[in-house]
């Protein structure tokens, strides 16, 4: 039988990883601002990159 | 001057005109075999995502509902990461030439036209409106800048829309008809696709900079400015009041992302190959990412700018740098917004072109008499004429609907009624791929409800805004039935339009489906297609499809039939290809056989949709109905087969992995098998030396009388000598054969390693004052203390001790014993001045009947078995025993024993 690959599972754990991350309540906790710049629309931009850069790392990986 | 109506319109044809080249590069490409769809011009094909609803919407977005506008794409970002089920997907349709969303559905529950018409209307129905919005998106970018140019190039009777309408109808026609390719794909198209993306990001990414860095100074100063009025501060704080619209809207958006029909004829249709989603996984989303972070900044820096006027949000990427007179800059956005609203036009059109062609018309034309009458062979172009058809009709409903709708609420909102639209077709196409017990009726009962409560909850209601029915089903309910408000649907209020259309079609969609599936009975064709689908990465393949099919069928006709429909050229190029591969020389002498009748039907599927093609074979082929109860045994003989086969080949890898083991048990028997014959010989001959000797001197004491008696003595003190040395020969040999065989006896107990070496010293001490040889001991006055057998490392040491002795020099020869603890074991050495040993003598002491010295001209000086057995006793306890030794500078003998493990 073919297992779903390692990488396709990773990237799927990732998926559900961002799904809390990115949707209320914990979308809810950041507040206040930095350097000028909303928490909030930091806190987005910053998970969003983060789980696009892990993403990236997961798929392009030689072997997996 | 920039603004001219006639440069304006130059600009945009110019434009186009670039695209049209860019396809036909991808086309020439494509048909040369020299593909240019990379693994990164798939993945911003996708971004067609990113229609002129993102590029002009989106700010509009922002400016009432803040932060929540960036769902529409963290949806998509989230569902990419599951890429497995893409995978699947993709490699369903590849595998059974599935050209539409529609098609897919259909073909997964038994080829059904019926669904394949219900996604269609669905599709049309749902998707239309939004290419409307497209239509109005351009009109009013064009509007935004003939109103500082004046609109000097149209006659006023001349509406701009239609002439853009047409434009697009023609330029989707050109390349996205050029041929009926057996896999519905657009190489050519997907390039251009993939080149507007990059356009649309670097128009976007540059107004935003010129909004955020140029008019305004950076992100922190728009921020902190904006804070400072409360009404816009509330845009960039997230609001958990709205957490249950932000869920809705990330699962919405998540679900179009495929099944939009264009999305999904980009992803899944236009794929060329499986590992360019690894690609498209990360990258699509970095490109909604970096499309999206200017886009609050510019609806804040809107807001701020044009206080107190009423400019239209949606226009201010156009109307910021017009006010701040960077007239350069408003053009590339109008071109970067001409580039989302064009390609989302062509792919959309495209899909549902092909969608509309194959499932629509299709069966109602195979079912006309006229068809029937029409005896052309070729009919290959009249479904290019169909295909061109569908597009202008699509076009023209969509630039009807803008007509009729104008500024009205339906068109503002329909970005997220497609989506909705699109939502229904999920349970289906999930349940299809995933769970084998969905059927047909299960699927048409959940989509016909989902649909229903689509149109009653969203679309008829948008229609009522924009006052085009009566509002009162909204207002008071259907027949005044208050439950039965359109939108708080069984009194469920305070959720906004879209969650609550969401929550209750796929409610009434998943139910009806999967009741209505539990409550059915598939027939064979679709038990067999539900088989497919979801087994698909472990299908059993060729023969189980070959033994789902019986009947009768003549290549000839089949041919006919694939001539009629992809044309002779391309019929028989195909045939050539299916005959190679399977090293048939000359396809006219092929057999009509099942596998040959899946491929005609396969052929037929890419052209006219799976339901078309089965209707189509079915009309030549005298097929037997096998029953849904033969079909059924059949696949579960294939998963039986499967299920052996795997066993088998666990069985097969055990019986290597066993036959090795013997091999080498094998080998290692007859090793010791010669061994063994090495040892009798070598055993023989060493007791037939000291027998000879004895019986050379008996015999010559008993025939010759007449002997000295010191001679006699003489020689009875080496038969003696050699009788005893043949008793201790013996008594070594048994003893070697007991340690060997392991039956040797042991009394294991604590034993005082310092007091053993002692003893040993002492009852040796008479041999080594014989010789006026040194004996020096260094020992710890007590212990350590080790678990062995006394008597056996007595043994040890008084064999290392007389073979120390027997090869040092008299008078200058000199032993020393060092007992002492390192790390965990005991270490024992018996060093000696004497000649020393090679490299290779220190290995070949230790085997048996090898002795130090040279054995031809020397008399042997002992047994050759008393390393052997002092090594094998020491590796009895655990040890090890070695020498360590140089020609000419004595050898060390030492061996280790390891200290009993610590009571701890």
């Amino acid at each position: 039988m073919k297992r779903a690959s390692l990488s396709r599972q990773r990237l799927a754990a990732l998926g559900l990883l961002g799904l809390p991350l990115l949707t209320y309540p914990l979308l809810g906790l950041p507040s206040g601002s930095w350097a000028g710049i909303p928490a909030g629309y930091l806190y987005l931009f910053g998970v969003w990159a983060g789980l696009i850069a892990l993403a990236a790392w997961v798929a392009e990986r030689k072997g997996s | 001057m920039l603004l001219s109506g006639w440069f304006i319109a130059l600009l945009a044809t110019g434009y186009l005109a670039l695209l049209f080249a860019v396809a036909r590069f991808g086309d020439a490409r494509a048909d040369a075999g020299k593909s240019i769809i990379s693994a990164n011009v798939y993945a911003l094909s996708l971004a067609v995502y990113c229609t002129s609803w993102t590029f002009y919407g989106s700010v509009g977005r922002a400016t009432s509902g803040g932060l929540s506008f960036l769902t529409i794409y963290i949806g998509p970002t989230l569902m990419l990461l599951f890429a497995g089920v893409i995978l699947k997907m993709v490699r369903i349709s590849k595998v059974h030439r599935i050209t539409s969303i529609a098609d897919f559905i259909a073909s997964r529950y038994g080829k059904s036209q019926l669904l394949a018409g219900l996604v269609t209307v669905i599709a049309v129905v749902g998707v239309v409106p939004y290419i409307a919005l497209q239509l109005k998106a351009i009109s009013a970018s064009l509007a935004v800048l003939f109103a500082q140019a004046g609109n000097d190039l149209f006659p006023w009777w001349l509406d701009t829309t239609f002439l853009i309408a047409i434009v697009l109808a023609l330029f989707t026609i050109w390349f996205g008809t050029r041929h009926l390719d057996a896999t519905e794909r657009h190489e050519g198209m997907v390039a251009a696709v993939a080149f507007e993306s990059v356009v649309k990001l670097f128009a976007f990414i540059a107004v935003g900079l010129f909004v955020t860095y140029g008019i305004f100074g950076g992100l922190g100063d728009l921020f902190q400015r904006a804070a400072a009025s409360p009404e816009l501060a509330r845009l960039f704080s997230l609001d958990s009041g709205r957490a249950g619209t932000w869920t809705a809207m990330v699962l919405l958006s998540g679900l179009a992302i495929i099944f939009l029909p264009r999305q999904f004829q980009i992803i899944v249709v236009e794929n060329v190959d499986e590992s360019h989603l690894r690609r498209a996984v990360w990258l699509f989303p970095l490109y909604l990412l970096l499309i999206n972070i200017f886009v609050l900044p510019i609806a804040l820096g809107g807001l701020l700018h044009f206080q107190g006027q009423a400019v239209n949000p949606d226009t201010f990427v156009l109307t910021l740098p017009l006010a701040h007179g960077a007239q350069g800059l408003a053009l590339l956005v109008f071109i970067g917004g001409l580039s989302a609203a064009t390609g989302m036009v062509i792919v959309e059109t495209i899909a549902l072109s092909t969608m509309v062609c194959n499932d629509l018309v299709m069966p109602w034309l195979l079912r006309s008499t006229w068809l029937q009458a029409e005896k052309r062979q070729d009919l290959s172009g009249l479904l290019i004429g169909i295909r061109r058809a569908a597009i202008a009709l699509i076009l023209l409903l969509g630039y009807i609907y803008f007509r009729a709708a104008g500024e009205a609420y339906a068109l503002v909102g329909i970005g997220l009624i497609s989506f909705a639209a699109v939502a229904q077709f999920a349970p289906a196409m999930f349940g299809g791929m995933y769970w084998k017990q969905g059927t047909r009726a299960g699927a048409v009962a959940g989509l016909l409800g989902g649909f229903a409560v689509w149109l009653y909850t969203l679309l008829l209601p948008s229609f009522a805004k924009s006052h085009w029915i009566g509002g009162g089903f909204v207002e008071d309910g259907l027949l005044g039935v208050g439950w039965l408000k359109a939108q708080a649907l069984f009194g469920l209020a305070g959720l906004d339009e879209i969650s609550h259309c969401l929550l209750w079609s796929l409610f009434a969609n998943i139910g009806l489906y999967v009741v209505v599936s539990l409550n059915s009975r598939p027939d064979a064709t679709e038990a067999r297609q539900a088989e497919r689908f979801v087994d698909i990465f472990r299908h059993a393949g060729r023969e189980t499809d070959a033994r789902l099919w019986r009947g009768s069928a003549s290549v000839e006709q089949l041919v006919a039939l694939l001539e009629r429909f992809l044309g002779p050229a391309r019929a028989r190029q195909q045939m050539a290809s299916y005959a190679a591969s399977r090293q048939i020389a000359d396809w006219k002498k092929m057999s009509a056989d099942a596998d040959f009748v899946h491929f005609a039907e396969a052929e037929l599927a890419g052209a006219i949709g799976s339901a078309s093609a089965r209707v189509m074979v079915a009309s030549v082929a005298q097929e037997e109905d096998l029953g849904l109860d033969e079909v059924l045994d059949i696949l579960d003989e294939a998963t039986q087969v499967r299920a052996y086969s795997r066993e088998l080949e666990v069985k097969q890898h055990e019986l290597q992995a066993a036959t090795g083991e013997l091999r080498a048990a094998n080998d290692r028997l007859r090793e010791l098998d010669r061994m063994k014959d090495d040892f009798i010989s070598t055993v023989t001959h060493e007791l037939r030396t000291p027998l000879t000797s004895i019986r050379a001197l008996s015999e010559m004491l008993h025939d010759d009388p007449r002997l000295e008696l010191s001679d006699r003595k003489r020689f009875l003190g080496i038969i003696v000598n050699e009788a005893e040395r043949l008793t201790r020969l013996i008594n070594q040999i048994l003893d070697m054969a007991k340690l060997e065989s392991g039956r040797a006896e042991w009394t294991t107990g604590e034993v005082d390693i310092g007091e053993v070496v002692r003893e040993a010293m002492d009852a040796l001490g008479q041999l080594f004052r014989d010789k006026a040889v040194a004996l020096e001991g260094d020992i710890p006055a007590s212990g350590p203390v080790v678990l062995a057998d006394r008597d056996r490392l007595t043994q040890v040491m008084i064999n290392l001790l007389s073979n120390a002795v027997k090869f040092v020099p008299g008078g200058t020869g000199r032993v020393q014993v060092r007992v002492a603890v390192a790390g965990q074991r005991v270490r024992v050495e018996v060093a000696d001045n004497g000649p020393g040993l090679t490299a290779e003598e220190c290995n070949v002491i230790f085997e048996k009947f090898r002795q130090g010295g040279n054995t031809l001209t020397d008399k042997p000086q002992g047994t050759g078995l008393g390393l052997p057995i002092s090594r094998q006793i020491v590796e009895y306890f655990g040890g090890n025993l070695w020498v360590e030794s140089r020609p000419g500078a004595g050898a060390n003998f030492i061996f280790t024993v390891p200290l009993p493990a610590s009571e701890e």
